[in-house]
């Protein structure tokens, strides 16, 4: 319709290039950083025997979820072990961990601005529906340009991926907080500070740590599609039985992805009830 | 000086609430400013000022600005215009910081309806939440806390959360929170308001003990009349976000101010409120022990009574003498112009100057003779015949203009 062709792509390549120029030490600054988290989450976990770390995350979930469940999260983390895909899943959890980390360092301040400043809100949430409409794909696009291939872009992307419902679920919960109760810290002469960390937040609590569950969800399933720029873990080996029609080890390398996600669900389920006794 | 003093305080809701001035003082309604501005008045014109360890009540109908006038006093709603002193200091002049540090200072929070006690605290955590705010050192706020939880009879719950207790006690946890702050301006807001009838009843008559020794300044929202009038020193009746009426109880249900105070006061369990020394009436005439028989029959004859009390020379009561004994005795007895004997002076029913009327309706069923109202020492303050205390029960009209006093002990 139009006699020219709007030059999209141009502006947005030129835009990356400018950002890419201009923020290159900050890149590069993230990039170690990331790295350097992943690292010592996955070494954490291979310096211990699989059987001790097993343990571990069976006590964690025995404490958070109970024993019934504690028992299957053992018994599914054997198997794991016993189809060889341990370190694979060692791969992948110190990326989803790391990723997660950085969606709580990032998102939870956001949040918190957003339920204190209604302006910041009204720009947010628009740019939040955006970002959870947007397939997972696109992703990828500006963390391949920025970060290149690998780990590294593989956690940039689940951690965009993932931080929506922990910002929005976190302005929720501030909101949600009932109004006597701020009008009860104001009149006992609670500043700005006081209010957030001894009333909203931990009030919140059960709704950020909600937010936290839904985001680490979202991260487990962009564990696969990361792995098409390189991020390896069990998104690799699911990656490969796909290209490689090996239906039996991609079913293998799924079914790992849903032991993990579902201990992790159980885990940080169990976080949002542990103080939740109700409301008055 | 008064605690609290509140000159012409105006909360309009809205934009541009200058509007809403003009037509005030115009003589429009709150409804009609409504109309015409979309500005809500949540308090017009209020002037009131509360004194050190007084029970204020602010009552009134949903709507009326109770809420807001409360939380104009601390300024967690901000003053459209008029100001409000507390110990002095025009809170509405106060910064932001200013004004945190004043609250800390001068008030023990506030007591809501819905209890607004933390959900993640324990009791404990819940009560010493004030002295936290203050960074009060950890221990002494622990021992702080402990002590008022037993004000208020919670000792052994300390480590329960709330949501492990009934209304009644989170209620107790909200009142144990404020107590715990030494400072003396106390709000409470419908506090009582959500328990039921028996447990408010305790939690009221609580309150009122641990005032008789704490002697905090309370400003206290309820829009129940038996409430307000059971616990408030003084009353300020609202409407519309005006103050209509303020007063004692007794002077509110004796004279209301307007047609609303009155429709008001009609369901108010009377008997309770009113007090002895509300509904008595200055005796037309005592006699006194060292008069003669013959002299007090006089007095008797001149008013046209029937019987009346005798007193000491203090004005201490010694009980009430009849016509009719008094003149037999004339009649039988030649030492008829010495003193009056022990034997024709009855003992008198007698109640105190603060007994309500509940009390004196106990009393007068024992009795056909007026009742006699003394203070502490016996002392002879009115009396109170029967037709005053169907008077006030009915609360048809006040006693004083209805009744001809001792129009019941005529000499028939
Ligand atoms: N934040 C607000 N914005 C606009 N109007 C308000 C606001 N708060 C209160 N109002 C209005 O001010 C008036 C007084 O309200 P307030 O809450 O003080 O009444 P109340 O006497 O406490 O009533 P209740 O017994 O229902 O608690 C009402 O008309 C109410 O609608
Ligand atoms: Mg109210």
């Amino acid at each position: 319709m139009l006699p020219f062709r709007i030059p999209l792509r141009d502006w947005i390549s030129a835009g990356v290039d400018y950002l890419i120029d201009n923020l290159g030490p900050f890149f590069d600054g993230l990039t170690n950083v990331v790295q350097f988290l992943v690292n010592t989450f996955k070494d954490g976990m291979e310096f211990l025997h699989p059987l001790v770390l097993m343990l571990i995350i069976a006590a964690i979930t025995w404490k958070m979820a109970g024993w019934k469940t504690a028992l299957m999260a053992f018994v599914s983390l054997l198997l794991v072990e016993n189809i060889e895909l341990w370190q694979a899943f060692i791969e992948t959890m110190a990326l989803v961990l790391t990723a997660e980390l950085l969606v709580i360092l990032v998102g939870l301040p956001i949040g918190i601005w957003a339920a204190t400043n209604d302006r910041v809100n009204l720009v947010i949430r628009p740019v939040l529906d955006f970002m959870q409409t947007m397939p997972a794909f696109v992703y990828l696009i500006p963390a391949v340009m920025f970060f290149g291939l690998g780990l590294v872009p593989g956690v940039i992307a689940t951690f965009i991926f993932a931080i929506p419902p922990l910002i929005r679920l976190t302005n929720l919960g501030i909101r949600q907080v009932p109004k006597e109760l701020i009008e009860a810290s104001d009149a006992f002469g609670a500043t700005g500070r006081q209010k957030l960390f001894k009333v909203q937040l931990p009030v919140a609590m059960p709704t950020v740590m909600a937010g936290v569950n839904q985001s680490i969800m979202l991260g487990l399933s962009m564990v696969v599609i990361a792995a098409m720029i390189g991020a390896g873990g069990l998104g690799a080996d699911v990656l490969r039985g796909i290209q490689r029609l090996q239906i039996g080890s991609g079913f293998e390398a799924g079914l790992a992805v849903v032991i993990m996600a579902i201990i992790l669900d159980r885990i940080t389920a169990g976080f949002g009830k542990v103080k939740n006794l109700g409301t008055a | 000086m008064s605690k609290i003093v509140v000159k012409d305080l105006y909360k309009i809701f809205g934009n541009r609430p200058d509007r809403a001035f003009e037509l005030l003082e115009q003589g429009y309604s709150k409804e009609e400013v409504q109309k015409k501005t979309g500005l809500v008045v949540g308090v017009q014109q209020a002037e009131f000022s509360v004194e050190q360890g007084e029970i204020f009540v602010l009552m009134g109908l949903s709507g009326s600005g109770k809420s807001t006038l409360q939380r104009l006093l601390n300024r967690l709603i901000e003053p459209t215009k008029g100001t409000i002193e507390i110990d002095g200091t025009d809170i509405a002049k106060l910064s932001k910081q200013d004004l945190i540090d004043f609250r800390k200072e001068k008030f023990s929070g506030m007591v809501f309806q819905n209890f607004a006690i933390l959900p993640h605290r324990t009791v404990l955590g819940n009560v010493e939440f004030g002295l936290e705010l203050q960074h009060v050192e950890k221990e002494t706020r622990q021992a702080k806390a402990a002590e008022v939880i037993k004000q208020v009879g919670l000792q052994g719950f300390e480590d329960h959360y709330p949501a492990q207790l009934s209304g009644g006690m989170q209620q107790r946890v909200g009142l144990a929170r404020a107590l715990a702050v030494e400072a003396d301006v106390m709000l409470m807001d419908e506090a009582f308001s959500a328990l039921d009838p028996l447990i408010r009843r305790d939690m009221q008559d609580e309150l009122l003990e641990l005032q008789s020794k704490l002697k905090k300044t309370i400003v206290f929202v309820t829009h129940d009349l038996d409430e307000a009038f059971k616990l408030g020193d003084r009353i300020a009746i609202m409407k519309d976000g005006k103050i209509v009426q303020i007063g004692e109880a007794e002077e509110i249900i004796s004279e209301p101010a307007d047609q609303y105070v009155r429709e008001f006061v009609e369901g108010i369990n009377r008997s309770e409120v009113l007090t002895a020394e509300s509904i008595m009436q200055k005796p037309k005439e005592t006699a006194k022990h060292g008069d003669g028989p013959k002299t007090i029959l006089h007095k008797l004859k001149k008013q046209g009574l029937s019987s009346m009390f005798v007193l000491d020379q203090d004005r201490k009561l010694l009980g009430y003498v009849k016509a009719e004994e008094l003149s037999d005795y004339v009649k039988g007895s030649e030492k008829a112009d010495k003193k009056i004997p022990r034997e024709v002076i009855h003992e008198a029913q007698t109640v105190n100057l603060e007994d309500n009327l509940s009390e004196v309706i106990d009393v007068s069923a024992a009795t056909d003779q007026p009742i006699a109202v003394t203070d502490e020492e016996q002392r002879l303050k009115g009396i109170i015949v029967k037709g005053a205390i169907i008077a006030a029960l009915s609360g048809s009209d006040s006693p004083q203009s209805n009744n001809e006093p001792h129009s019941e002990v005529e000499v028939s």
